[in-house]
């Protein structure tokens, strides 16, 4: 199960396995999109799966998840999105009414980011292979002239920010899957970043790395971003933007927010000449109004995550092995 | 937000730094017993802002640490079994028997499930009456009384393929122990403050008086930390070794009568193996004649386990306090969270992990201000 829980084991197998076996240069960049060349035109292509649990949750659906994962990867590399896949996998058994309510859901969430589903497919697995709904969405998006965003590009000085607070859609999920009560509901943040990303893209065309961090929470995509640039990061742990709610269910459960899920949430890393207009820009959207700096990128610790903590030590903000595992006492 | 923010509140950290350091006057090896407290005091840089004369020594305190190989190999074989739902807290499923762990069980097709309490391992033999289900019962005295409470509603309801696999530890006999030993250079105790929110207070007064050191009862968040270190510091200063209670908030002189009766039940006091440590005689618990029925290891006659522990892994002496995690040669090289050697590297609590996941940037030569 670690291999799927998007650190360590997961980047291994993708590098080591499948990467060499597919044999090919694009996959090679390890990006969450595939930037392709076709006839003149430069696209983002990006796939992924969603085996959610359950299949609807506070503040969201697998439904809206498969079109928003997919959506934000593409808009991660400075793309529009334009069309989209959909392939169903259902258990057999599930009620149909069930798969309309996924299905609307997922209608809903397309035409809100503004994307079309242009193709389909649909197969059912028997009882007991399955898991209700799994969904895979694979997506294509244009990426316009003189926007080049890729993890390679972060450099030191640039700017770290993020678009709002943390692991808010992994503590909703987990709230509801494993029945816990954290005395207040917990909504899901997931939502299409394309918006944000246009807004951002129009204060400065050159943005150097954007990354929605998904599994493995921002700590996972930062230290992705170090990996692939070389660059050290520098965080300044009071900077982060941690609610009161997340902080508190992480706290009880053994967890650290920084490697809990999002799904609407982007990191960004910028000029430092340009951070101040990004900034603005992404405050004026209203899924970036509470946008924060939380660190800069340094020639110190070529490759690694760093946090001035709170007291004013620092710490190695490490890639996770695998899932965060909740603690005995 | 209540009961966090406030304890960790820079300016009152700095006021506290600043105390600490007015009144050191001289060396000090102080013991935090529990892995929360190692991990808290890592975590949030609290040993690099001390002054040099203060060492921390981060103690036995782990659970997962603590739990003998023969333990995990028991579990790893119950849980094997085709009858049998095995279900444990999360930290234990990375925890490396004699080759595998609860994950590679699981991955070759056995049951084993996480919980969140004893209570939903109980739930589920309700759901599953054709089924074994067994909870993996480790830890100090703070996991000891929900699992107790489980054992004995299990026989209250007469819920009979419920069974517990037992590993309960004691913290004062292990103070004792380390005590004990001839290398021993620990001069004060953090005593664990959710230890103390069920046992009490009353069984350290004869150790604070018999090996003449402080016991200073102590939280977790940073400033529970600092103000444990300062009382503790401040007795060593004035020649005192009394014990005090830093965490008045959770803990109470008599701790949870309620807990310790539940305690008294359904456990009794027996010697224990501590992984890395060896046995201590009467630090642990095991279950009571009246529920000997609900245990494990008798249920399922677990036996001729042949343990193979590393024999490069220093972990026994980094959880006595004898070396720090990157003293050992195998820290960070043929010892890591992936492929951990012993459990302290792969616990939540561990301390080897605490210095794998926030201080790979130090070596034992070199200090923290390399970090940036």
């Amino acid at each position: 199960m670690g291999h799927g829980g998007g650190g360590t084991l997961s980047a291994e197998l993708v590098e080591h396995l499948f990467a060499p076996a597919f044999g090919s240069d694009v996959l090679a960049e390890l990006g969450d999109s595939a930037h392709l060349d076709l006839g003149g035109a430069r696209l983002a292509f990006s796939t992924d799966s969603f085996v959610v649990r359950p299949l609807f949750f506070p503040g969201g659906s697998i439904g809206d998840l498969a079109v928003n994962g997919t959506v934000n990867d593409l808009a991660m590399a400075g793309a529009v999105p334009a069309y989209l896949s959909c392939g169903f996998i259902l258990e057999e058994g599930i009620e149909l009414s069930v798969v309309g309510r996924v299905a609307e859901a997922l209608g809903e969430a397309a035409r809100t980011a503004g994307v079309v589903v242009a193709t389909g497919d649909t197969k059912v697995v028997d009882a007991g292979h399955g898991d209700g709904i799994f969904i895979n969405t694979a997506g294509i998006g244009l990426i316009q002239d003189g926007v080049d965003i890729r993890p390679q590009r972060a450099a030191p000085g640039d700017v770290v920010l993020v678009s709002g607070p943390i692991g808010v859609h992994g503590v909703a999920i987990m709230s509801v899957r494993e029945g816990l009560e954290f005395g207040v509901e917990i909504q899901s943040d997931t939502a299409s970043l394309a918006g944000l990303v246009a807004d951002m893209l129009a204060a400065c065309r050159d943005l150097h790395v954007l990354r929605d961090p998904t599994r493995g929470g921002l700590a996972t995509s930062l230290n992705e971003i170090a990996a692939a640039s070389g660059v050290g990061i520098a965080l300044d742990e009071r900077s982060l933007p941690i609610p009161d709610t997340v902080a508190n269910a992480c706290a009880f459960l053994g967890l650290d927010p920084m490697y809990v899920a999002n799904e609407g949430k982007l990191v960004a890393f910028v000029p430092p000449e340009h951070a101040d207009a990004v900034l603005d820009a992404m405050r004026a959207h209203p899924l970036g109004k509470e946008s924060v700096v939380i660190g800069q990128c340094v020639p110190d610790h070529p490759g690694m995550v760093v946090a001035a903590t709170g007291l004013g030590g620092t710490r190695v903000v490490d890639m996770p092995l695998g899932e965060q595992l909740p603690r005995i006492c | 937000m209540k009961y966090l923010d406030e304890f960790s509140d820079p300016v009152l950290a700095k006021r506290l730094f600043d105390d600490i350091r007015a009144i050191t006057t001289r060396p000090w090896a102080l013991m935090e017993v529990c892995g929360g407290q190692t991990h808290s005091i890592i975590r949030h840089g609290i040993d690099q802002l001390l002054p040099e004369e203060i060492e921390l020594i981060h103690g036995p305190g782990c659970p997962v640490c603590v739990t003998p190989l023969e333990i995990i190999d028991k579990a790893l074989e119950i849980a094997s079994r085709p009858d049998v739902i095995f279900c444990s807290f999360g930290d234990m499923l990375r925890v490396p028997g004699s080759g595998r762990d609860l994950f590679k069980v699981k991955s070759e097709g056995a049951d084993v499930r996480v919980v969140y309490s004893p209570l939903d391992a109980l739930k589920i033999a309700q759901e599953n009456p054709d089924r074994q289900v067994v909870f993996f019962g480790i830890g100090f005295e703070t996991t000891a009384p929900p699992n107790a409470m489980t054992v004995y509603q299990a026989k209250k309801l007469g819920i009979s393929n419920f069974s517990l696999l037992v590993s309960h530890v004691r913290v004062p006999p292990a103070i004792d122990a380390i005590m004990r030993s001839p290398d021993c250079r620990v001069q004060g105790f953090l005593a664990a403050g959710h230890v103390c929110t069920v046992m009490g207070m009353a069984e350290y007064p004869e150790l604070a008086e018999e090996h003449g050191v402080p016991i200073v009862v102590t939280g977790f968040e940073p400033l529970d930390i600092l103000e444990g270190i300062r009382r503790a510091v401040r007795q060593l200063e004035a020649g005192e070794h009394t014990v005090e209670n830093a965490y008045p908030r959770a803990v109470q002189a008599e701790g949870s009568p309620a807990a310790k009766a539940m305690l008294a039940d359904v456990f009794e006091v027996t010697d224990r193996a501590w992984r890395g440590i060896g046995m201590i005689p009467a630090s642990g618990w095991r279950l009571s004649p009246k529920y000997r029925a609900y245990d494990a290891e008798h249920r399922f006659s677990v036996t001729g386990i042949d343990t193979q522990e590393s024999t490069v892994c220093r972990s026994g002496e980094v959880l006595q306090g004898f070396i720090k995690p990157n003293e050992c040669a195998a820290f960070g090289k043929e010892c890591t969270p992936r492929n951990p050697l012993g459990a302290t590297m792969v616990s939540s609590e561990g301390a080897c992990a605490a210095y794998y996941l926030y201080r790979r940037l130090e070596t034992p030569d070199k200090e923290a201000s390399s970090v940036g």
